[in-house]
C-alpha cells in the first residue's frame, strides 16, 4: 500500500485517474438573510461564502485557514450539502453532485468530523450503535456492520471489547473524537472533511489524534480537507493551503511555500500574529489592528483593504482576482500582484527587469 | 517581601454530588510584584480553580478550601464577607474567557464601569464617567465616548474583551487575574490583547496571574510559568527555563509534542494516555501512569516540589 500510485486512485470507485481532482468547487455562493434590526430595519445579507473556487486533489490534504466569519465552516457545510448553495457547483471526481452523482452516493463518499465531539454523538446510542447507524441506513447487514464497527474502533485505538458498549458521556474528549473519526470512516468515504476536529482537545491528546489522522490517511487512501484556525497545526498537516477572508479566497497554494513566503498581505499578517515560542523574540507590534469586519456589510473592492498596510485607493473599488505569485507556488487575490491593476506595487511588477543584473524585483508583500 | 500574592498549601475539594473531587492539591506559589505568572495546564489541571480561590469565588457550601492565601497583605481566607467584597475589584480583579457572560447585557458599558467605581470610591457620577472614558482610552477602544454608550452585544469580540479589561481596571487593582482571556479570540485579535495586557502591566505596575492551556500564549506574556497537572504544580520557573530546559517529564512531553517543532508529515512524539480522572487519582505521582521514566517509588508517594537554582522547581523523583 505504501508504493506509488497513491492508494486513493486504486479505489474501484475512481473515475478520472490521478490527474482529475477529487472535488472541485466553482464559484460557490451562500448568503444568509438577516432579520431586520429595529423598526424599519431592512434585512441585511451575510455574505458567508461569496464566490469561492478551489479543488481538492486526490490523496492530498487541503488546509483551510481563516478567522471567524471567513466562511470556512460554511464552505464545509456546503460541501456536505448540509446547507444548499445559492449558486455555484460542486463536482466530485468528474460528476456534478446532485445531477450526475446522486446525493446519497455522494454522501457515502464524503464524511465530516466536527469540533464538538460530544454534540456530534447521539447521547442515547452506544458507541457501537453510533458507528453502525450509517452503514445500516445504507443497507449493510447488522452482523457485518458490527464487525466493521469493532474493526474501526481498533483502528482508531479504542479496544472494542472495552468501548463498544459505552455511551458518549463515559468517554474523554479525545476518545469521543476517535469515535467520531471511526464513525466517519464507517461508510468507506474517499474524502474526509475535518472541521476544527482537534481544536477542542488538550494539547497532549491533540498530538495523538494528529498522528492517528496521518496513519488513517495512509491506510485507507483518504483525501482530507483540514479546516483549522491553528496555523501551526495546519502547517504540519497539509499539502496545500487555502486562506479565506470574509467569504473569499485570499490565497491558495502549496502549504510550505505559502507559510515560508506568503503572497497575500493578510496571510502574512495572520502568520505574524502567531505566538513566537521564544521569550527573546516576543511580538512587539500587532500585525493587524481591529477585529475581522462583519460579513453582513463587507468592505467594497478587496475585502481586506481597510486593515491592509499596502492598501491604496484602487483597492476599495476593484475585487482582486486570484493571481499567480512571482514564484508560481501559490495564487493570491491582491492587486499588488496584478500587472496594470493601478496599485503602485503592481506598476513595478509589470515591468520585469530587462537585464538580469538590474535591480531585484521589489518585494510584493511585507 | 516584594511578593504581591503568596499561596501556601492551597487545597480545594468539591463535595457536591458523588465522590469528593480534589481539584487543587497543596499548591504553593508566589507572585512577585509587577510580574506575570502563567498557570499552564490542560483541562482539569486545577489552574482555574486556583485562580478563583484568590477571589474566594468558590461556593462555601460545596467547596472546601484549605491553606493560606495572602494578597497585598490581606489574608483572603480570614476576611469577613464585607472584607472580601472590598478586596474584589479594588485590590484584585478578574477577566474571563467569554466577556459576553461576564458583562451585564442590559446595561451600557459606561454604566457598568461607573457603577463599579461608585461602589468602591467616594466620587461624583461625573468624575466616575470621566474615569470610565479615560479607561476606554487606555484599553485603546476607538471612539471611546460613543462606545461607552454601547451595549455589550453591539461590540465585536475583541472590543468586548477590551471593555472587560477596562471594567476590571476601573478601581485601580494591584492584581489582575486572567482566565484564558484570549482563548476565544481570533489569532490577529489575540496578539493585540496580549500586547495590551503587557503594556498595561508595565504602565500600571500590575501583577498578573494568567491562566492558559496554550504554551505559545504563555511564552508571549509570562515572566514565570507554573505547570499544573491533576491539581498540583509539577514544575515552575522562568519562561526561558521552562521553554529551553524543562525538567518534568510532563513539561518535556508537552513541548516535544508541539507541532511547531515537527517537520510536515513527521510522527509527533506524544504523551500516551489522557489526563487522569480527579476522582480516582493514583496514590503516587499523578503523571506516573503516562510517564516512561516512572519507577515503583513514583507510584507510591507524591513527589515534593523541589526548588533548584534560579527558582526552577520540579516535582519529580527522576528530574
Amino acid at each position: 500500500m505504501m508504493t506509488a500510485p497513491h492508494p486513493s486512485i486504486l479505489d474501484e470507485r475512481d473515475r478520472g485517474g490521478p490527474a482529475q481532482s477529487l472535488l472541485s468547487v466553482n464559484a460557490l455562493v451562500k448568503h444568509f438573510p438577516v432579520k431586520g434590526s429595529g423598526f424599519f430595519g431592512r434585512g441585511g445579507v451575510v455574505r458567508a461564502v461569496d464566490g469561492v473556487s478551489f479543488e481538492i486533489r486526490k490523496g492530498e490534504t487541503l488546509g483551510v485557514v481563516g478567522e471567524s466569519g471567513c466562511g470556512k465552516s460554511t464552505t464545509a457545510r456546503l460541501l456536505m450539502h448540509l446547507i444548499q448553495p445559492d449558486r455555484g457547483e460542486i463536482i466530485f471526481d468528474g460528476e456534478k453532485v446532485g445531477i450526475d452523482l446522486p446525493l446519497s452516493e455522494y454522501r457515502r463518499q464524503v464524511q465530516m468530523v466536527f469540533q464538538d465531539s460530544y454534540a456530534s454523538l447521539n447521547p442515547r446510542l452506544t458507541i457501537e450503535d453510533s458507528i453502525t447507524f450509517g452503514p445500516r441506513i445504507h443497507g449493510m447487514a447488522e452482523t457485518a456492520a458490527r464487525a466493521k464497527a469493532h474493526d474501526l474502533l481498533a483502528r482508531v485505538g479504542l479496544d472494542p471489547s472495552r468501548f463498544a458498549g459505552r455511551y458518549p458521556h463515559e468517554l474523554s474528549g479525545g476518545q469521543r473524537q476517535r469515535v467520531n473519526i471511526a464513525r466517519a470512516l464507517a461508510l468507506d468515504p474517499r474524502l474526509l472533511i475535518l472541521d476544527e476536529a482537534v481544536s477542542a482537545l488538550d494539547k497532549s491528546v491533540e498530538a495523538q489524534v494528529l498522528n492517528l489522522l496521518q496513519d488513517l490517511k495512509a491506510d485507507f487512501g483518504l483525501t482530507y480537507m483540514f479546516i483549522s484556525h491553528d496555523l501551526n497545526v495546519v502547517r504540519f498537516m497539509v499539502d496545500r493551503v487555502m486562506v479565506m477572508y470574509l467569504g473569499t479566497v485570499a490565497e491558495l497554494g502549496d502549504g510550505e511555500a505559502v507559510f515560508a513566503a506568503p503572497s497575500h498581505p493578510y496571510t502574512a499578517a495572520l502568520l505574524a500574529s502567531m505566538p513566537k515560542m521564544d521569550p527573546a523574540e516576543r511580538t512587539i507590534e500587532a500585525p493587524l489592528t481591529g477585529d475581522p469586519p462583519n460579513p453582513i456589510n463587507p468592505p467594497s473592492g478587496c475585502r481586506f483593504h481597510p486593515r491592509c498596510k499596502l492598501a491604496e485607493p484602487v483597492c476599495a473599488s476593484i475585487l482582486p482576482p486570484l493571481t499567480p505569485s512571482a514564484a508560481g507556488t501559490s495564487q493570491a487575490a491582491c492587486l499588488a500582484l496584478v500587472p496594470q491593476s493601478g496599485h503602485s506595487h503592481a506598476d513595478r511588477l509589470a515591468m520585469p527587469p530587462l537585464d538580469p543584473e538590474s535591480e531585484p524585483m521589489p518585494e510584493a508583500s511585507a | 517581601m516584594s511578593n504581591m500574592v503568596s499561596i501556601e498549601g492551597l487545597t480545594v475539594t468539591f463535595t457536591g454530588r458523588g465522590k469528593p473531587v480534589r481539584a487543587v492539591d497543596h499548591v504553593s506559589l508566589e507572585l512577585e510584584k509587577g510580574s506575570v505568572l502563567v498557570l499552564l495546564g490542560e483541562s482539569g489541571s486545577g489552574k482555574s480553580v486556583t485562580l478563583r480561590s484568590l477571589l474566594r469565588l468558590h461556593p462555601e457550601k460545596t467547596a472546601k478550601v484549605e491553606g493560606r492565601i495572602m494578597v497585598d497583605g490581606h489574608d483572603i481566607m480570614a476576611l469577613s464577607k464585607e472584607g472580601i467584597g472590598a478586596v474584589r475589584g479594588r485590590t484584585v480583579s478578574m477577566i474571563f474567557q467569554e466577556p459576553m457572560l461576564a458583562l451585564d447585557p442590559v446595561y451600557t458599558l459606561g454604566q457598568q464601569i461607573t457603577e463599579a467605581i461608585l461602589r468602591h470610591e467616594e466620587v461624583t457620577p461625573q468624575e466616575a464617567h470621566a474615569r470610565a472614558l479615560e479607561l476606554f482610552e487606555k484599553v485603546q477602544i476607538p471612539s471611546p465616548e460613543r462606545r461607552l454608550n454601547a451595549y455589550p452585544h453591539e461590540m465585536s469580540g475583541g472590543m468586548r474583551q477590551r471593555a472587560m479589561i477596562a471594567l476590571a481596571l476601573a478601581c485601580k487593582p494591584k492584581v489582575l487575574l486572567a482566565d484564558e482571556p484570549t482563548t476565544a479570540l481570533d489569532a490577529t485579535v489575540q496578539i493585540q490583547i496580549l500586547l495590551l495586557l503587557r503594556a498595561l502591566q508595565r504602565e500600571l505596575g500590575l501583577s498578573i496571574v494568567f491562566v492558559t492551556h496554550d504554551i505559545g500564549v504563555a511564552v508571549e506574556i509570562a515572566d514565570r510559568i507554573a505547570v499544573m497537572y491533576a491539581g498540583r504544580i509539577v514544575e515552575s520557573g522562568s519562561v526561558a527555563d521552562i521553554l529551553h530546559a524543562p525538567r518534568h517529564p510532563y513539561t518535556r512531553g508537552l513541548l516535544a509534542s508541539r507541532v511547531e517543532r515537527a517537520k510536515k508529515g513527521d510522527r509527533l512524539k506524544t504523551i500516551p494516555g489522557s489526563p487522569p480522572d480527579l476522582t480516582a487519582l493514583p496514590p503516587g505521582c499523578a503523571f506516573a501512569p503516562r510517564c516512561d521514566m516512572a519507577s515503583q517509588a513514583c507510584r507510591e508517594k507524591v513527589p515534593d516540589l523541589v526548588t533548584g537554582p534560579y527558582d526552577h522547581a520540579v516535582a519529580c523523583l527522576n528530574a
